[in-house]
């Protein structure tokens, strides 16, 4: 299992760690990583296997939506849904087809967000994934279509939603049309909310601005994983705004979880054993 | 006090002054001036249609904020009788960025919520500037969940620049606070109208704002960011806020266009400010028409209409496989 795999007893002599005076060495580009948290460098895969968590520092780096989807689901288990909704340009904001379209080709997803139905560890559920990488995880109006669409389905099928959401908040260029996708999408959780459908949501970074004002907030169980971001407005507009420094922790997980706005701080390695026991649990759960 | 003047009505001020001291001159003197005073009041009045009837977005953005707007309690006074404001959150405290109680509209009672604004320092100071705290928002969804109970519909006014950027907000749940009245909102089985009169400003603004019907006052704004905040943005200069007005299309003819709104609420010639009396015929004659055709739908097709309202609100294409 997942977890004995890279469980937290997991020594970092394990890891084939180089020591951070070696990073000049010339590594072919892409083959090694320096942790963002610690400075060590790792190569690249071993990283990636420990699911993009550090072994030294253990700081969760971001995952990306398949990197996300290969990490809960059962092998060739995961479906996709509407992946060939793309976004247009409604404003006829300068440049944005062209930020579309080199996202696109750098990420190799067709929008920030992907959905789909799965099995983890054998239990079928409805699933939504947010990749910062493309356009820092924005909400637009094919993010919050898809999202909508997704919890519909769910509903329809009666499967549980999981959600992971990684966003930077409203797409910009898509003005009042982004800010109503968070309308939308809250509208279609009310629907399946009244239709008892469970939903769970993990917030990772950075979730901010217009999603954790709508459907990040609003699962049932919302759980986050550690150090991420998390917030309704940005650092510096309450800096300027309130005239004072803010605490380190400002905004963290933990921060959250302190002031009574998160179920739980879940370690990555432990996201997979978690999220199968709830979802097994409202199976057999409840009267009928 | 001085009235706020904004930039693009110096024109028409200027124009005004020097009517007014033609007027005196002839009153004071033998001149006879009337056919040159009558000659300028033509103008003023083309130049009047011009300005008025040609506003660019940047134009409708200040006169949204205009100093003298009438807020919230100005269009319940206007419009309601017996207001009884109902204070409190019941978990923390009383947010005086939104009020919130009841009302009579005609013969009808109603729950009546909207943020607001202080027209001078002080009250602003006491208010906020209208903008909430979590604590605002659930005194909001505490009142509305009264309504659902007592099935009286809800009338929201729209009028603030955004949720408030504090720590304190964030800690007691700001997020959380906007997404549970989106989605509690979707729920309510009574009609919701909400109007937005002012300035409607991103989430702050959408957590009084899930309707049956959404109007809008003809210089109301509605915008995900403040066309300063996109411009700092986008281009890295709030003196590009203009630019940006225009680009993000944030008027109540824009959110018409885009589908979001159901009617745009006419304004008094050079804005609401001008006539608060008028301003509300306005928004009754519109309020009227909301009530009488929510009034028909059963719960479940009030709750269906509201799903599919914002089920079809974005843009996007599919690729070709
Ligand atoms: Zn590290």
């Amino acid at each position: 299992m997942l977890k004995d795999f890279f469980g937290k007893k997991s020594k970092k002599r394990k890891y084939a760690s180089i020591p951070s005076e070696h990073s000049k060495l010339d590594v072919p580009e892409g083959l090694m990583q320096k942790c963002t948290g610690c400075y060590k460098i790792y190569y690249r895969k071993e990283m990636q296997k420990n699911l993009n968590v550090c072994p030294n520092c253990g700081k969760h780096h971001q995952l990306k939506a398949w990197e996300r989807i290969d990490s809960l689901f059962d092998e060739n288990t995961f479906q996709e849904w509407d992946k060939q909704l793309i976004s247009i340009n409604p404003l006829g904001f300068p440049e944005y087809e062209n930020k579309l379209e080199k996202d696109r080709e750098k990420t190799g997803i067709n929008e920030a967000v992907v959905t789909g139905k799965g099995l983890i560890e054998g239990n079928i559920t409805a699933f939504a994934v947010m990749d910062a990488s493309f356009r820092m995880g924005s909400m637009g109006s094919v993010v919050g279509e898809k999202i909508a669409r997704a919890i519909e389905r769910a509903k329809d099928e009666s499967l549980p939603f999981i959600i992971f959401t990684a966003s930077g908040g409203a797409r910009m260029q898509e003005g009042v049309l982004s800010l109503m996708q968070m309308t939308k999408t809250s509208v279609a959780i009310e629907r399946f909310s009244k239709a008892q459908g469970l939903m769970i949501s993990v917030m990772t970074h950075p979730t901010t601005g217009g999603v954790s004002a709508s459907f990040a907030s609003l699962g049932d169980y919302n759980f986050a994983e550690p150090a991420a971001l998390i917030g309704f407005a940005g650092r510096r507009i309450i800096e300027q705004t309130i005239r004072e420094k803010l605490p380190e922790d400002f905004q963290t997980s933990e921060f959250l979880l302190k002031h009574g706005q998160l179920d739980k701080v879940v370690h990555r390695h432990e996201m997979k054993e978690l999220l199968k026991t709830l979802i097994e649990m409202h199976q057999k759960g409840g009267r009928k | 006090m001085m009235k706020q003047l904004l930039e693009f009505e110096k024109p028409i001020i200027n124009l005004k002054e020097k009517i007014a001291e033609l007027k005196s001159l002839t009153k004071d003197s033998e001149l006879d001036l009337t056919d040159e005073i009558s000659t300028l009041e033509k103008r003023l009045q083309l130049l009047e249609d011009d300005i008025y009837g040609n506003l660019k977005p940047w134009d409708r953005v200040q006169m949204a904020r205009h100093q003298e707007r009438p807020t919230t309690l100005d269009y319940i006074n206007a419009l309601f009788t017996n207001f009884i404001e109902m204070h409190g959150d019941r978990l923390f405290g009383d947010d005086a960025a939104i009020v919130s109680g009841v009302a009579y509209y005609k013969d009808e009672p109603v729950t009546v919520i909207g943020h607001q604004r202080g027209k001078d320092t002080k009250e602003n100071i006491r208010r906020n500037f209208g903008m909430p705290h979590p604590e605002g928002y659930r005194k909001a969804l505490r009142h509305m969940k009264q309504a659902e109970k007592f099935n009286r519909p809800i009338i929201c006014f729209i009028d603030t620049k955004g949720a408030y950027p504090g720590k304190a907000a964030e800690e007691r749940g700001q997020s959380e606070a906007i997404a549970r009245n989106l989605m509690e909102m979707a729920g309510l089985t009574v009609p919701i109208i909400c109007i937005v009169i002012g300035e409607g400003g991103s989430g702050g603004a959408l957590g009084l704002g899930v309707g049956d019907q959404i109007h809008m006052l003809e210089n109301s704004t509605y915008s995900v960011i403040s066309p300063e905040g996109a411009a700092a943005l986008l281009w890295k200069d709030a003196g590009l806020a203009q630019r940006a007005a225009e680009t993000m299309m944030i008027t109540s003819y824009d959110l018409k266009k885009l589908g979001i709104i159901d009617e745009i609420i006419p304004e008094p010639r050079g804005g609401a400010h001008r006539d608060v009396k008028l301003q509300g015929e306005n928004i009754k004659k519109v309020l009227d028409q909301s009530l009488e055709l929510l009034r028909k739908y059963s719960t479940d097709e009030l709750l269906e209409k509201r799903w599919e309202k914002y089920k079809q609100i974005g843009e996007y294409s599919m690729l070709e496989n």
